[in-house]
Formats: C-alpha cells, structure tokens, sequence
C-alpha cells in the first residue's frame, strides 16, 4: 500500500555521527515541549487523537495524482498539520510520522533520525506561523485568505525542509552547500507548489464544511508560539554550524569553506556576486548573510504577490 | 491486541530481546558511521556479521536487499560527489572532459557502504521484531510512555485509515474515465482534488479518533496506556550488548591509533 513513495528523510551514512547527535539533542528537546503542551491542549484524549492523526498524515501521503511522464505529486502534510491542528500538537504528529518511517519502513536513517524528526517540525512550526501571518495580513474575513495563505505556508514549509536539510549534509561535508543548496530548493522548490495546491484545497474544504476545526488551530498556539521556537532553532542550526562539535569532525566546517571556496563559480544568486556579501570578508560568514538576506527578500515578494492576488479575487 | 500488531515479514521465532537488537543496531550504525573512510576490509568484516546475524534471525536475504532499495534516490543523488570533490584526477570521462578524483571516489564508496550496512541493519531490526515488541522495548529503554503509546495508536490504525485512503483512491479512479480525443484535466485541477480528498480523509480521521477516545473511556481509560508483554533478558541478550559494545570500542580505539 505504501510502496510506492519516494523516500524523503536522510538515510544512515551521509550524516557524521557527531552532527547526527546535535540532531537528537534538538530532537528530544523538542518532542518533551510538543509532549507537554498537547497533554494541556488535549488532555486524556491525547494518545487516541495524536496517533490516529499520525496514521492519516501517513496515509494522507499516499493520495497522489500524475504531473508528468512518470512523475506524481503528493502531500508532505506539514504545514496541513501544523494548520489544523496548531503547531504543537502538528509537531508531535510529524515527529510520529518520521519515526515510523524510519523505525518500520527503513525511510531515513536510524542514526540521523533526530535530523529527520526536527527537519519535519520546522517545516511544521515555520509553516504554521507563516499560514498565521499571511492570513492575518491578507485580511480574516475574506473567504480566500485561508486557502491562500495555507498554499503560501505549504510552500515556505517545505522550502524549509529543503534548506535544512541541504544545510545538515553540508555541515556533515557529504554535499558542498553551493551544489545542494541551489539543487534542493529547486526540485523542492517545485514540490511545494504542488504541496500548495493540495494543502490549499484541503484547507478550502474544512472552511466549507468544518470551520470550527480551523479556527481551533488557529487558537491553539501553545504557551511558547511557534515563530519564537523556530527562531531559536534557526539559531541553533547557525550555531552548530560554527560549533567546534561541526569542525573538530574528520570532514567538518573546514571541508565546508573549502567546497564553497571551490565553487564560487556557480552564480546561484546573481545580485549576490560570487554568492556572498561583499563588505563582510570572511566567505563562510559572508555566505550565510547573503542566504539569510535571500530568503528574507523571497518570502516577502511571495508576500507581496500573495497580497496581490488575495486583493484582486476580492474586486 | 499484541498479535495484531506483529510484522508481515516476521521470520519465525523470536530469538532475543527486543532491548537487545535497538541497543546492538544503534551500536552497529554507530560503528560503521565511526569507520575511517577507505577503510574496506572492515566493511566487508562488518557486512559478513550482519549477513550471519540475518541468518540466526531467520532474515531472508531478499527480504534484506529489497527493503533497502527505499533510499535509492539519495544514493542516486551522491553519484555526483566523484566529480565535484576536488583532488587528484584519476579517471577523465571520455568526450565531456568531466574528471573523477581519488578523494571523491573515495568518499562516495565510503558513503554507499555506510548507508548500505545502516540500512540492511535497520531492516534486519524491523523484520525480525513485531512493532508491538520494538515499541515495548523502547518504552523501558526510556523513551517517553506518551510518545511510544501515540506511534504505538499510528501503527495499529496505520492501515484503517490507509484503506479508507484506498477506498477514496478507487472511487476517484472510477469515476475518472479518460474520454478520447478530450484534453486531459489541468494538472492544478487534479491537484485540487486531491486536496479535496486528503480534507475530507482528516474529517473522517478526526471522527474515528473521536469515537476512540470514547470506546477507550468506556472500557476505563484513565490516560494511562498500559501493555501485557513482559519480557526477561537473558545470558545471549547481554553476550549480544557486550559484543556489539566491543565492536564499537574496537573501532574507535582503531581510529585513536
């Protein structure tokens, strides 16, 4: 029944097993915070409603329809399970999700599942609050917004996704960060979209006939909200990637600045010559400015065009 | 309820602890991610011990190479790193000029072998383990009772709900009769469908976990999941821990020297 899925999640081996548990440390801590506040927002019926929505993500995945010669799209589902049902008790679903995966269908490593767990719970937390923001900047009572702003979510979420995962190969010196970086978020880049279209409709669903199942979503936001999480594991992220944990590794850090030193010649982002920002000298740092400056500017115009749109379905 | 959960490709008897194998798998992926790379007599070392260990755990060996084949893609993708990683070139792809280095062959054999031992050794681990027993033993191996009841609830209902998707899949296929000489539906309309169907597949999930809750009340739920299984470690579980620990040990003091 689940044959048919392409893998998604880091496999054993391509992920340092010093990096590998920085990942479980995030990992754990994580799922004890998921853990208590979905015990506050459910209570008793915590196990039952946790598990049983895991098992739909799960099977969600399998719902597929053909793009081309060979190719089909399907959900990931976590910007979908961020949305309905907040982003902690998403969170908790995702991580579920990845560990069976793992555990029982061999879909992502064991070592490096601590990765896996925390790539899908970004793609949760930051999917959900951008959903939050977009809608809230797109307006609540339009009857589009919703729909709109899910896609949009769907789409940074998987981004998301991609970015880390692009991001953790590189600290393990598997992949240069010039040559994944700009492969990752292209393939996935085109993922999204078709994650947009489903969570997109998905969602305009439950606003016709579940409205109330949305909005407790949007009111379940914990006592720590998701953007402050995801901001402090973006930190984290930055940090292990200059920890003398990532360099003192056999192919570390260093392997890292000398793969990207060695590309410099692939334009990835040319108003960024040479992939970096000119006044700040060291490349590494330079870099990573210039990849932060550039995920600021696509998420606003995706922002912007968002607010176009939502604003010319109204007239 | 425990029978209900075991593997379809369970291999005969059970033979050790379900402790045992999470503790000598972990140790063993450690091990081979722990391994300098080039270092292939190890590997090969490493890979005649699993294959011995899948024999004694009745593993078929089909069972064990195709359960593997998942992560192919990501193999597929590392196929690159011979050509980009710089050092010396010993090999020049005739016509494209494209050049292989040692170090990044190298790395790429290091990498295909520390996935394929990783992998062979999380199959070995599925396949000769029922869930029910694996989740047991992670519970006393410490992960949190609520996170291993809630994987425990997503398994058993895993093909409930995953044929109520196949229902919904059938029905959407019969209904989708290609008409000839007609353009074939956008592939953003097909998409939507789809998400129509994943919104209405969380709809009848929601409700079946609702109605859960509920027959777990009745019967006495007190939020407090509990399980019949009681096993013992015995002398070869602690003989299995021991040597994997060593193996380990092994490894890393070979790394020191």
């Amino acid at each position: 029944m689940f044959s048919g899925l392409i893998a998604l999640h880091i496999p054993d081996g391509f992920i340092t097993p010093s990096v590998a548990g920085l990942g479980w440390l995030m990992c754990v801590l994580v799922i004890w915070m998921a853990t208590r506040q979905t015990r506050t927002q459910f209570g008793e019926a915590q196990v039952p409603v946790m598990g049983v929505l895991a098992a739909f993500i799960f099977a969600a995945q399998a719902i597929n329809f053909p793009i081309m010669a060979g190719t089909s799209g399907h959900l990931v589902g976590a910007a979908l399970a961020g949305i309905v049902m907040g982003p902690w008790a998403g969170s908790l679903i995702m991580a579920a999700v990845v560990i069976v995966q793992g555990l029982i269908f061999q879909d992502g490593g064991l070592l490096v599942m601590g990765w896996n767990v925390i790539n899908m719970v970004a793609a949760v937390l930051v999917g959900s609050s951008a959903y939050l923001v977009i809608f809230r900047i797109l307006g609540t009572d339009r009857k589009r917004s919703r729909p709109l702003a899910a896609m949009i979510a769907a789409w940074i979420s998987v981004e998301i996704g991609a970015v880390a995962t692009a991001l953790e190969l590189a600290v393990s010196g598997t992949f240069p960060l010039g040559l994944s970086l700009p492969a990752m978020t292209l393939i996935y880049g085109i993922v999204g979209v078709c994650e947009g279209v489903i969570t997109a409709a998905a969602i305009s669903l439950l606003q016709v006939s579940r409205p109330e199942v949305l909005r407790g979503g949007e009111e379940s936001q914990g006592k720590i909200s998701a953007a402050w999480l995801s901001s402090g594991m973006a930190l984290a992220l930055v940090i292990a990637l200059f920890s003398p944990l990532a360099s003192g590794a056999p192919d570390g850090l260093e392997v890292v600045a000398h793969q990207l030193g060695a590309s410099e010649s692939e334009p990835f982002l040319s108003i960024f010559p040479d992939y970096s920002v000119s006044f700040i000298s060291s490349s590494v740092y330079s870099t990573i400015v210039a990849m932060v400056i550039g995920v600021i500017m696509v998420f606003s115009s995706v922002l912007a065009v968002g607010h176009l749109v939502a604003r010319r379905s109204e007239e | 309820m425990q029978g209900s959960t075991r593997s379809p490709e369970t291999g005969g008897m059970r033979s050790l602890d379900p402790r045992t194998k999470v503790v000598a798998v972990v140790l063993f992926i450690l091990a081979v991610n722990l391994i300098p790379a080039g270092a292939w007599p190890v590997y090969l070392v490493l890979l005649a011990l699993l294959w011995s260990a899948a024999v004694v755990l009745h593993v078929g060996m089909l069972v064990l190479l195709r359960r593997s084949l998942v992560a192919v893609p990501f193999v597929l993708a590392v196929v690159v790193l011979p050509f980009t990683t710089p050092g010396a070139a010993i090999y020049e792809l005739p016509g494209l000029g494209w050049q292989i280095s040692r170090e990044g062959m190298t790395l790429f054999l290091t990498i295909l072998c520390r996935f394929f031992l990783a992998v062979q050794a999380a199959v070995l681990l599925a396949a000769s383990t029922p869930v029910s027993e694996l989740l047991w033993g992670l519970r006393k191996l410490g992960v949190p009772t609520t996170l291993v009841a809630i994987i425990g609830f997503m398994y058993r209902y895993l093909f409930v709900i995953g044929e109520e998707a196949g229902q919904m899949i059938r029905a959407r296929a019969a209904r989708s009769a290609q008409i000839p000489h007609h353009r074939r539906p956008s592939v953003f309309w097909q998409g939507r469908v789809s998400g129509l169907m994943v919104g209405s597949l969380f709809l009848r999930a929601l409700a079946r976990s609702e109605r859960i809750y509920v027959a777990m009340l009745s019967r006495g739920y007190d939020g407090h999941p509990r399980s019949m299984l009681h096993l013992r470690m015995v002398a070869w579980d602690w003989i299995v821990v021991i040597g994997s620990g060593l193996l380990l040990a092994l490894i890393l003091w070979g790394r020191m020297a």
